[in-house]
């Protein structure tokens, strides 16, 4: 009795809180940013943001969306998974956002599908890479507008196989987290699946957040590996080098660096040429299909003008979520008579988009995973820039290195044959000049 | 498992445990003269290194000779040293002397939160890098291996300037000996008109017992020698291996490597 | 005694009217709920003057084993659920007790951080098994017997956690004013005098110490079923000295406090993060200092003036 009550009355309660009816056209699209702007990973949150706001401005310069003004509650990963989840669903129950972007880390993306499932709010997983998200799970509400690490550790293997072809011995440098194992894994597995003769002579898993790597420099310049592998990012990756140019160990193995892309200008002397080098994506500051798109020369100028500094990859991951949102909301308006979607509408629109952002066109699979293209190149020293640029770039169709819909990355990239190497259509450009 | 590396193995562990005996000396001379465990000292740490960056950087940007670095570091050190800790001391911890060690040990974990604070509103978010100092000395070749003179003779040298340096003060300077007395015997070194307030100041400034100093010094090395084995033979338990030597060591030596009986007052 | 039934009744009631007045602050108040029966477990050994930096080991463990269960597919309820996590937390807990009530202070603290490190450590190594530092996500278990919808699971696990907290609370309070429970005061005042009155303290710090771990496990629990997630920073010494800052913020050694403080730590932290991004360490951090240099009672004993908290 007293139970049925209590339900009466919670339901009354939570109808009173939730918006009046959702296909009306609401006075703002409130949106929700999960992005680190504490801890170590804010070398990619607090550009993320940065780039948020930019790309905000602009969108409510021209209107908004559908008219629609858009305002962003932005949230801090640093705190930790729980509480995360706890201002998550604050912002979504009380704060009424809309959508939701979240998020920076894969361990929090893990986390928060199932919490936007719980939510019934559309997700959109603008910047993290675990594949495990959609391999693992089917989710309704959330979709992922960039790539997973699947595909960034293939394209790094292809061009490695490619480029240094006489290679024999490798080791693998990585933050002990699980994002770092499952980078080194499932480069690995495609690594030995184009190269079945290849010697890993060392598995390193230094700390996260480590602020010295001598002692694994010297064991690794004791192996000598013809290849080294780091896929760290961030202040653990700045420090690594450093270390290693200090002794003069970057120019004694061919260094492969997957997410080098972010941390090149931070970087200046320290990387010298011949580093491989990608970028999370299609994502470079002098991409070479786009450096003359006037849309790209305007944004990077203004990052730059603004934050001192040219843009990296989550910039690119966030113009990414930014441009699907806005696509989403007018094709899933298109198909309602010009109305405002509703939620349901707005998701389904997702389905099969096709949407630009400021590098190459991204396309949402059916199973809500983004296919997007992977740029990786060898640094060069130019005069022009203090810092190493990327050469003989080659740009990797998402297509090719995604893992296929209900295939998972592990299975299928051990099962990938060498020939992938010299796809037709991989692409290939020399440095900007 | 070749003579190599150990060898190898010994030089990096004597280059890391140089750099932990260097933190630990400080928090061990806290602990053994006030009985604090400064938990808040991991962030005098960092702040001493943003600090060293950030003169580091500015000596760059004037164009100044790279060399002024070196005395960069030293005078990092002592800023940090007299504003951050001599500050505290005197605000702070010197209204909780008389208070739980319990309570103590939570005042300096509050301060630890505070100054994660202060280090991102000042500092920012973004990395910090000088490597003058490690690129200016250049390298040394051992067994084929490059090591960069600063880690393998500058780091290991300091440190042990350091530990002479502190005895050196401890046993001949006046202050060093009204230090150890109180470490020995508070209330009597009081009863004698030591000024206890003093002697605290100088120790948090200074980063700093006796006894314990060794003991820090074998404990780092413990900790450098165990981790640079373990990156060597068995890279899983690098992390592990400093809280599995000092669950070890407080399992078999509960109050210290170097510690002295303690009498139980009834 | 009387003046803490008091208290813990009008504390009761006004929580309990939480889910009808402000719907949306329920799993505020559950994560609070939760993380109040691991204080208690803190406060229990404040009692005897230790205080542990490592108990977030007995939190993770209470909550992995919630998570593993739930991902064993058991299909084990909620009411299950808390109770293994618990038995987990304190069955770890009165094994390595053996070692650890041999240290007093300053070990006792730093001997527990280094176990509930390497359990950290563990817990992010063992990757394959623990899902490593992405942690892992637990399912919404039934509640006794029922399926529940996000909104009715909530609301109820409210009430669940809510009278749970309750039971505990009355029944540390019995222990702590039974003699085992007098024993852990007299090893803070003099532990000397009570071994020549052929009183074991070790056993009375073994006993105190499960029971802690115990409090700890189905805290953990409670919140790997309410957040739908475990992840390795359970075990991290900060966690454990949060434990310990909001043990020392509702009161040492007081039980009402633990949970008062929990509730007052957990908005503080919420709006503080929401509001003051860059600085809700540093309000935490002075609000720490104020209440140990002003209010050494804590906040539950400020509005009683000068009253010795006893439960």
């Amino acid at each position: 009795m007293i139970a049925k009550a209590a339900m009466a009355a919670l339901s009354a309660a939570v109808l009173a809180i939730t918006p009046a009816s959702a296909v009306e056209k609401p006075k703002e699209l409130v949106i929700g940013i999960t992005t680190f702007l504490s801890g170590p990973a804010s070398v990619f949150g607090v550009p993320g943001k940065n780039a948020a706001d930019m790309l905000i401005a602009d969108i409510n310069a021209k209107g908004g969306i559908l008219g629609v003004p858009v305002r962003a509650i932005v949230i801090d990963e640093g705190a930790g998974a729980n509480q995360l989840m706890s201002e998550y669903r604050r912002v979504v129950l009380n704060e009424g956002a809309q959508v939701m972007l979240a998020s920076v880390s894969s361990a929090n993306c893990l986390a928060l599908s199932p919490v936007a499932e719980d939510l019934e709010v559309p997700n959109i997983l603008w910047d993290c890479s675990s594949p495990r998200i959609f391999e693992d799970n089917k989710y309704k509400y959330s979709v992922r507008t960039q790539a997973h690490t699947g595909a960034e550790m293939l394209a790094a293997a292809l061009y490695l196989v490619k480029n240094k072809p006489n290679f024999k011995t490798i080791a693998g440098v990585n933050q002990d987290y699980a994002a770092g194992r499952d980078q080194w894994g499932l480069f690995l597995t495609a690594l030995k699946a184009l190269k079945p003769d290849v010697q890993v002579v060392a598995e390193l898993f230094p700390k996260f957040g480590a602020p010295d790597y001598s002692t694994e420099i010297s064991r690794l310049q004791a192996l000598k590996p013809d290849v080294v592998v780091n896929t760290s990012w961030g202040g653990d990756l700045d420090t690594f080098v450093q270390q290693a140019a200090a002794r003069g160990f970057m120019t004694q193995s061919t260094f492969v660096l997957p997410l080098g892309e972010s941390s090149l200008e931070r970087l200046g002397d320290a990387v010298p040429a011949g580093v491989i080098i990608g970028g999370r994506g299609d994502h470079y500051f002098l991409h070479p299909k786009h450096l003359k798109d006037a849309a790209f020369q305007d944004f990077v100028k203004r990052y730059h003008d603004k934050t001192g500094a040219y843009p990296i990859y989550p910039v690119f991951h966030m113009a990414q979520a930014m441009a699907a949102l806005q696509d989403a909301y007018v094709k899933a308006a298109k198909d309602n008579n010009g109305q405002w979607p509703s939620k349901d509408q707005l998701l389904a629109a997702f389905q099969n988009l096709k949407f630009h952002g400021l590098t190459s066109d991204v396309t949402i699979r059916a199973d809500h995973q983004g296919l997007e293209d992977q740029l990786i190149g060898t640094t060069i020293r130019v005069p022009q820039y203090p810092f190493a640029v990327l050469d003989n770039i080659s740009i990797y169709p998402g297509a090719l290195v995604t893992t296929p819909i209900g295939d998972k990355s592990a299975e299928w990239l051990s099962k990938i044959k060498p020939a992938m190497a010299s796809d037709p259509s991989i692409e290939t450009f020399a440095a900007a000049k | 498992m070749s003579l190599d590396i150990i060898l190898l193995a010994m030089l990096d562990g004597l280059s890391y445990g140089a750099q932990v005996f260097l933190v630990a000396v400080g928090l061990s001379l806290i602990f053994g003269v006030l009985r604090i465990v400064n938990v808040a000292h991991g962030s005098f740490y960092a702040i001493g290194a943003y600090v060293a960056a950030s003169l580091g950087i500015w000596i760059a940007t004037a164009g100044w000779s790279p060399w002024l670095s070196y005395p960069a570091m030293l005078v990092a050190a002592i800023l940090v040293g007299v504003i951050v800790g001599g500050l505290l001391e005197a605000t702070l911890l010197r209204r909780i002397y008389g208070k739980e060690q319990v309570l103590q040990l939570l005042v300096t974990f509050a301060v630890f939160m505070i100054l994660e604070d202060v280090q991102k509103v000042t500092w920012g978010v973004k990395p910090y890098f000088v490597n003058t100092p490690l690129s200016l000395l250049g390298t040394v070749n051992v067994l084929g291996i490059n090591y960069s003179v600063y880690q393998l003779a500058v780091i290991p040298l300091v440190a042990l300037c350091v530990l002479l340096g502190l005895r050196f003060i401890l046993r001949y300077t006046r202050i060093g000996r009204i230090v150890t007395a109180v470490t020995e015997d508070r209330e009597a070194s009081m009863a004698m008109g030591v000024d206890s307030s003093r002697v605290y100041l100088f120790t948090f400034m200074a980063g700093a017992g006796l006894g314990q100093i060794e003991g820090a010094a074998v404990a780092a090395l413990m900790i450098g020698l165990g981790r640079s084995i373990a990156v060597y033979l068995a890279p899983e338990f690098d992390v592990l291996m400093p809280y599995l030597i000092m669950f070890v060591v407080l399992l078999f030596k509960p109050q210290g490597l170097f510690s002295t009986l303690q009498t139980r007052k009834v | 005694m009387r003046f803490d039934l008091l208290f813990g009744a009008i504390a009761f009631c006004a929580v309990a009217g939480v889910p009808f007045f402000i719907p949306w602050a329920t799993v505020m108040l559950t994560i609070a709920l939760g993380v109040g029966l691991a204080v208690l477990g803190v406060v229990v050994l404040l009692r005897a003057g230790q205080i542990s930096f490592g108990h977030g080991l007995y939190y993770a463990a209470g909550a992995y084993t919630v998570a593993f269960l739930v991902q064993a597919r058991l299909g084990l309820d909620t009411l299950l659920l808390l109770p293994a996590g618990a038995l987990v937390a304190t069955v770890i807990a009165v094994a390595f007790g053996f070692f650890a009530v041999r240290y007093r202070d300053i070990f006792f603290a730093m001997i527990n951080l280094a176990v509930s490190m390497v359990a950290f450590s563990l817990l992010e190594k063992l990757y394959s098994i623990t899902g490593g530092g992405d942690g892992l996500n637990v399912a919404r278990p039934t509640l006794a017997g029922l399926k529940l919808g996000r909104v009715s699971f909530e609301f109820w696990m409210f009430y669940t956690t809510l009278a749970i907290v309750v039971v505990v609370a009355l029944v540390v309070g019995r222990y702590l004013a039974s003699p085992l429970g007098k024993g852990l005061e007299a090893i803070k005042s003099n532990e000397t005098r009570l071994e020549y009155l052929g009183v074991s303290s070790a056993r009375i710090l073994h006993i105190a110490y499960g029971v802690s771990a115990c409090l700890a496990g189905l805290g953990g629990g409670v919140i790997a079923i309410v957040t739908g997630h475990v992840a390795p920073e359970f075990a991290y010494w900060v966690r454990s000295g949060e434990f310990v800052f909001i043990a020392i913020l509702g009161g040492a050694g007081n039980v009402v406090g633990a949970f008062a403080g929990s509730i007052v730590y957990e908005i503080v932290r919420n709006y503080a993060a929401a509001f003051a991004a860059d600085y809700w360490q540093t309000i935490l951090g002075v609000s720490l200092i104020a209440i140990i240099m002003f209010a050494p009672q804590g906040l539950t004993q400020m509005r009683f003036g000068k009253k010795r908290g006893g439960a």
